[in-house]
């Protein structure tokens, strides 16, 4: 046999890698490459260009900023509630629980317009903002509120599993030692749980990054003030600009591999800590 | 009698876990309970009537039934490919396989509007293919196959990435010892893999279906958005809105967020009975 396979006695080796390369190949691979061949028609001088047009990089940096705010707030709160879930008991625990993977569940754009409602100037939640002179409906508020609702459930999934692990011995033997409760967590927990939340806190960034539907109803869509990248990427295809609607979409795709490989890189990470 | 006082230190004050509680729990509703339930409340202010009536548009029942269509060729399709994939990986050591399943997740990371716009490329008009295409009178764009393949691919590694680390850490001593038996690779495969994998595989069915019947931005780019022909449910919705016709919208929405519900307790069902089986699942955020 080929040496780049270990030998085995189980049959379908070929018909199932064939099969598997064929499928990424023709949905995956091939559409991507497509991308750069078509970002290669406008030549180095012309995607600079397009890269670094004003409402290009406007729309990147609101993009950048809201999904950064919106990661922070995941990872405050989604540790909070991965500790409660983990830590206490309370009635309605597990619908509680079941909860928390909505946004994965719900199509974005009925968040979308559900969010847009609710947080408009004269909607339920909107109205006591408004009463402060606060907009969070059509400006870029709104655009974080989307993206916390849609990255809430990441921190709490990768840090829950985390924390169940942490041993109460350890705790004991911090506490038994003459640590108070916050320096237990301090140096005990939080340590153990830290990867996990970097992870939880990167997959809800990157998801956050890409994000369109949820966003665009409640985002206002404001050229240079609320415009996020991916909604430029559709206005420009609108126009039959395909090369610079393509040149972002590049832009974007880079910096999701980024993310992707820094995440990689963490899961390892959290991996080789739970091993030890 | 030192269990008391490691109470003290190893759990938090009674103050504290309710103040964690209640604030965790204000979070919950505020960002989760209230917009579901804003959902189903805007879907039917306006009163029963004007909800059926918003139902049986026929707009809305050809949105209704291209979802189906998109979800029931996609979610198949992703299935065959996500044994294969785990077959392959699991039960296998060949070189280059960490590459292999980084490749796999890729759509994850891909922007939705990104995995339509892909396709814009290959099939459009101005695409690579399109004038083949335009010359054999086939249409892809803007019509549904496009709309088949942008679900096919932001739906692509749900079932794999359930599987793969399920079958890797179930290992293959099992088929080993059915195909030194005798048994053939269908029967191994069916006898033994199967069972042992069979929640997994329904956990992804279930996420995957989920988000072929929700997904938005990559179906947008590459629909037309030509009513009656080209709408799933969520562009649809998007119309609708769009025309301030806010009933409808909620009232298609809610058709969406009623399934969301159901996946969530498909979800929860199956998470409860693999733990019973004995048969741990993988979760990948």
């Amino acid at each position: 046999m080929a040496s780049f396979r270990a030998h085995s006695v189980l049959p379908g080796f070929n018909l199932a890698l064939g099969f598997t390369l064929l499928y990424l190949s023709l949905i995956v691979l091939v559409p991507l490459s497509a991308l750069f061949f078509k970002t290669a028609t406008l030549g180095w001088v012309g995607f600079y260009e397009v890269a670094t047009g004003d409402r290009v990089l406007a729309a990147l940096k609101v993009t950048f900023l809201t999904s950064l705010a919106a990661a922070v707030i995941n990872a405050i709160f989604g540790l909070l509630v991965a500790w409660v879930l983990v830590r206490y008991r309370f009635p309605g625990k597990r619908i509680v629980d079941a909860l928390v993977d909505l946004p994965f569940a719900l199509p974005t754009a009925v968040a979308g317009i559900t969010l847009a409602t609710l947080y408009a100037p004269h909607g339920w939640i909107g109205q006591y903002f408004a009463a402060h002179d606060i907009k969070v409906a059509y400006t870029p508020l709104g655009i974080v509120v989307a993206l916390t609702f849609i990255g809430l459930p990441f921190v709490v999934r990768t840090v829950q599993p985390v924390l169940e692990d942490v041993e109460a011995g350890v705790e004991e033997a911090a506490a038994s030692l003459g640590a108070g409760r916050w320096d237990v967590f301090r140096r005990v927990i939080f340590p153990a749980i830290y990867p996990a939340l970097l992870t939880g806190f990167s997959l809800a960034f990157a998801r956050a990054i890409g994000e369109y539907g949820s966003v665009i109803f409640i985002a206002g869509n404001m050229p240079y003030i609320s415009e996020i990248a991916p909604l430029l990427i559709v206005a420009k295809l609108e126009q039959y600009d395909y090369a610079g609607a393509t040149a972002i979409a590049v832009i974007m795709l880079l910096i999701s591999f980024v993310l992707l490989l820094g995440i990689n890189a963490l899961q390892w990470w959290t991996s080789q800590r739970g091993a030890r | 009698m030192t269990k008391p006082n490691t109470r003290i230190a190893t759990h938090e004050s009674k103050t504290v876990t309710l103040l964690f509680i209640g604030v965790a729990l204000s979070y919950l509703l505020l960002f989760l309970g209230l917009p579901l339930f804003a959902v189903f409340y805007g879907a039917l202010s306006k009163g029963w009537e004007l909800y059926w009536t918003a139902l049986q548009e026929p707009d809305a029942w050809s949105a209704i039934k291209l979802t189906f269509i998109a979800a029931g060729i996609a979610v198949p399709c992703n299935l065959v490919f996500g044994i294969a994939a785990s077959w392959a990986i699991a039960k296998f050591e060949f070189k280059g396989k960490s590459l292999l399943i980084t490749l796999i997740d890729l759509p994850f990371a891909v922007s939705p509007v990104v995995s339509g716009l892909v396709y814009v490329l290959l099939f459009g008009a101005q695409g690579w293919f399109g004038p083949w295409l335009q010359a054999h009178d086939v249409k892809l764009i803007f019509a549904v196959p496009g709309i088949v393949l942008a679900t096919i691919f932001v739906t692509f590694p749900f079932i794999a990435r359930e599987l793969i680390p399920l079958m890797q850490s179930q290992g293959k001593e099992e088929e080993e010892a059915a195909v030194s038996l005798g048994a053939s690779g269908w029967q191994t495969f069916s006898r033994v893999t199967l069972p042992n994998i069979k929640w997994g595989l329904l956990y992804g069915v279930i996420l995957c279906n989920a988000r072929a019947m929700g997904e938005f931005g990559a179906v947008s780019v590459v629909s037309g958005h030509i009513r009656g022909m080209t709408n799933t449910m969520p562009l649809h919705v998007e119309i609708l809105y769009n025309e301030y016709n806010f009933v409808a919208a909620f009232a298609v929405a809610s058709l969406l967020a009623l399934l969301a519900v159901v996946t969530l307790m498909l979800k929860s069902l199956v998470e409860w009975q693999a733990k019973k089986s004995g048969e741990p699942l993988h979760h990948g955020a």
